[in-house]
């Protein structure tokens, strides 16, 4: 069972740089990946926006594989800031779960 | 099982608090590529290497381990490595690099330098004060961290009275160039890179290319900078016949690069389709960044190949090297 979490877009929104709730999820992103990991980064950014912390958390590895080299992004027909977000995602982990940072 | 995520970033992040860097680098193998060269110290225009092309080699050295660790039980103790780490500089002696990279990844500068110089350009170098940009922890995301750092780079800048710096690989640039000005007030820096310049220079060749070179443009640099056009004309302009791989310009592949500290086996792969693709297109592929450089060239020795950076190239057509400065 799925557990939603209400505040976990507010908390990953990174000063309101996270911009996903413009994905209309057409795929051309994780059809375009090298990666070729099917959760990159659409379904990411789904989980994000329906609150499934969990979900993210499970798929950590997955997050970090990206390589932030854009290729999704220029094919993107809504203008998605696709490697912010995931920086962002990678932010709130850094910070919450691997506790990285200057303090 | 793959190597720890959060202990690898962990070792990269205390090495930048303390040691201001990700990696260890000597303050003589940071600034040896310059030794001979007669730079002055500072001015208002330097060219910025932010350490990018002299960490190679211990990058290189790093992945050599990390990637023998990743599938085996010693990856368990990454994170009694880093807590050693925190008081002894343990990462110095994972990266003990060899000579002949050193004088390799030295020579790119030296060819960087040679060129401004040809071209006409009034610069100087911060030497030892020159700090790495930050570019590995801020695409890790690890904010606070990359802000604290990107702030101290500024006014070690602004102490020297720098106004214009002149990179030379694509993270750099987009850090001082695009990064910075976000999350720094009343940021006052021009910055180019050394592409940029050259291409705005009026640059002769003293030799013709007569070669045919497959270009693979830098994510960085076409994607995120917009540069894409200054790598060919400054070939094109030598006599060179250029040649577009499948992916191109601003839809250029990725050299794997980017994951090589956390999954060098994911890097590996990439680098090899892209080298596939290059290889398909040509025998002699060009790059511009020291990242896809070192990603492809090992990949390139499988296919037998050859990658080499852009300024080798432009050095051999642009600079009498019987006179290099």
């Amino acid at each position: 069972m799925a557990i939603v979490n209400t505040e976990f877009i507010k908390n990953i929104s990174c000063s309101g740089k996270f911009n996903a709730s413009a994905c209309m999820s057409c795929g051309t992103c994780t059809a375009l990946c090298p990666m070729e990991i099917n959760t990159l980064p659409r379904l990411m950014f789904r989980h994000v926006m329906l609150g499934l912390e969990s979900k993210v958390i499970e798929n950590t590895e997955n997050v970090f594989s990206c390589l932030l080299c854009k290729m999704c992004e220029e094919s993107c027909p809504s203008n998605v800031h696709i490697a912010e977000n995931i920086k962002c995602i990678r932010q709130y982990i850094n910070q919450e779960i691997f506790k990285l940072g200057r303090s | 099982m793959a190597v720890p995520i959060k202990h690898v970033l962990g070792i990269l992040v205390d090495n930048l608090i303390k040691r201001g860097n990700v990696l260890p680098l000597s303050r003589r193998n940071s600034v040896n590529w310059a030794k001979g060269l007669n730079i002055p110290m500072g001015g208002k225009t330097v060219i910025y290497t932010g350490l990018m092309y002299q960490l190679m080699p211990s990058i290189i050295a790093m992945e050599k381990i990390s990637s023998k660790f990743a599938d085996s039980w010693i990856s368990n103790f990454y994170g009694v490595g880093r807590m050693v780490n925190k008081v002894v500089n343990i990462s110095h002696f994972m990266t003990w690099t060899n000579a002949a990279e050193r004088a390799k990844f030295d020579s790119t500068l030296r060819n960087i330098a040679c060129l401004l110089q040809v071209a006409g350009v009034d610069f100087g170098y911060l030497y030892g004060k020159e700090m790495y940009a930050g570019a590995l922890v801020h695409d890790e995301g690890i904010n606070d961290v990359f802000e604290a750092h990107a702030h101290k780079v500024y006014e070690r800048l602004k102490k020297h009275n720098i106004e214009q710096v002149i990179t030379v690989d694509p993270h750099t640039t987009n850090m001082l160039k695009s990064v910075y000005p976000e999350i720094i007030k009343d940021y006052q820096l021009e910055v180019k890179s050394y592409l940029e310049i050259l291409a705005e220079s009026s640059l002769k060749p003293m030799k013709t290319l007569e070669q045919e070179i497959v270009i693979h443009d830098s994510c960085v640099y076409a994607r995120y900078e917009g540069i894409i056009d200054q790598p060919r004309q400054l070939l094109e302009n030598a006599g060179a016949k250029i040649i577009e791989p499948i992916n191109t310009k601003n839809m250029t592949y990725c050299c794997g690069g980017p994951v090589e500290s956390l999954f060098p086996t994911k890097a590996r792969i990439i680098a090899d389709k892209r080298i596939e693709q290059l290889a398909s297109a040509g025998d002699n592929s060009v790059t511009m960044c020291p990242i896809c450089l070192v990603n492809l060239r090992s990949a390139a020795m499988k296919r037998n190949v050859s990658v080499k950076d852009i300024s080798e190239y432009l050095v051999e057509t642009y600079c009498d090297q019987t006179n290099t400065i």
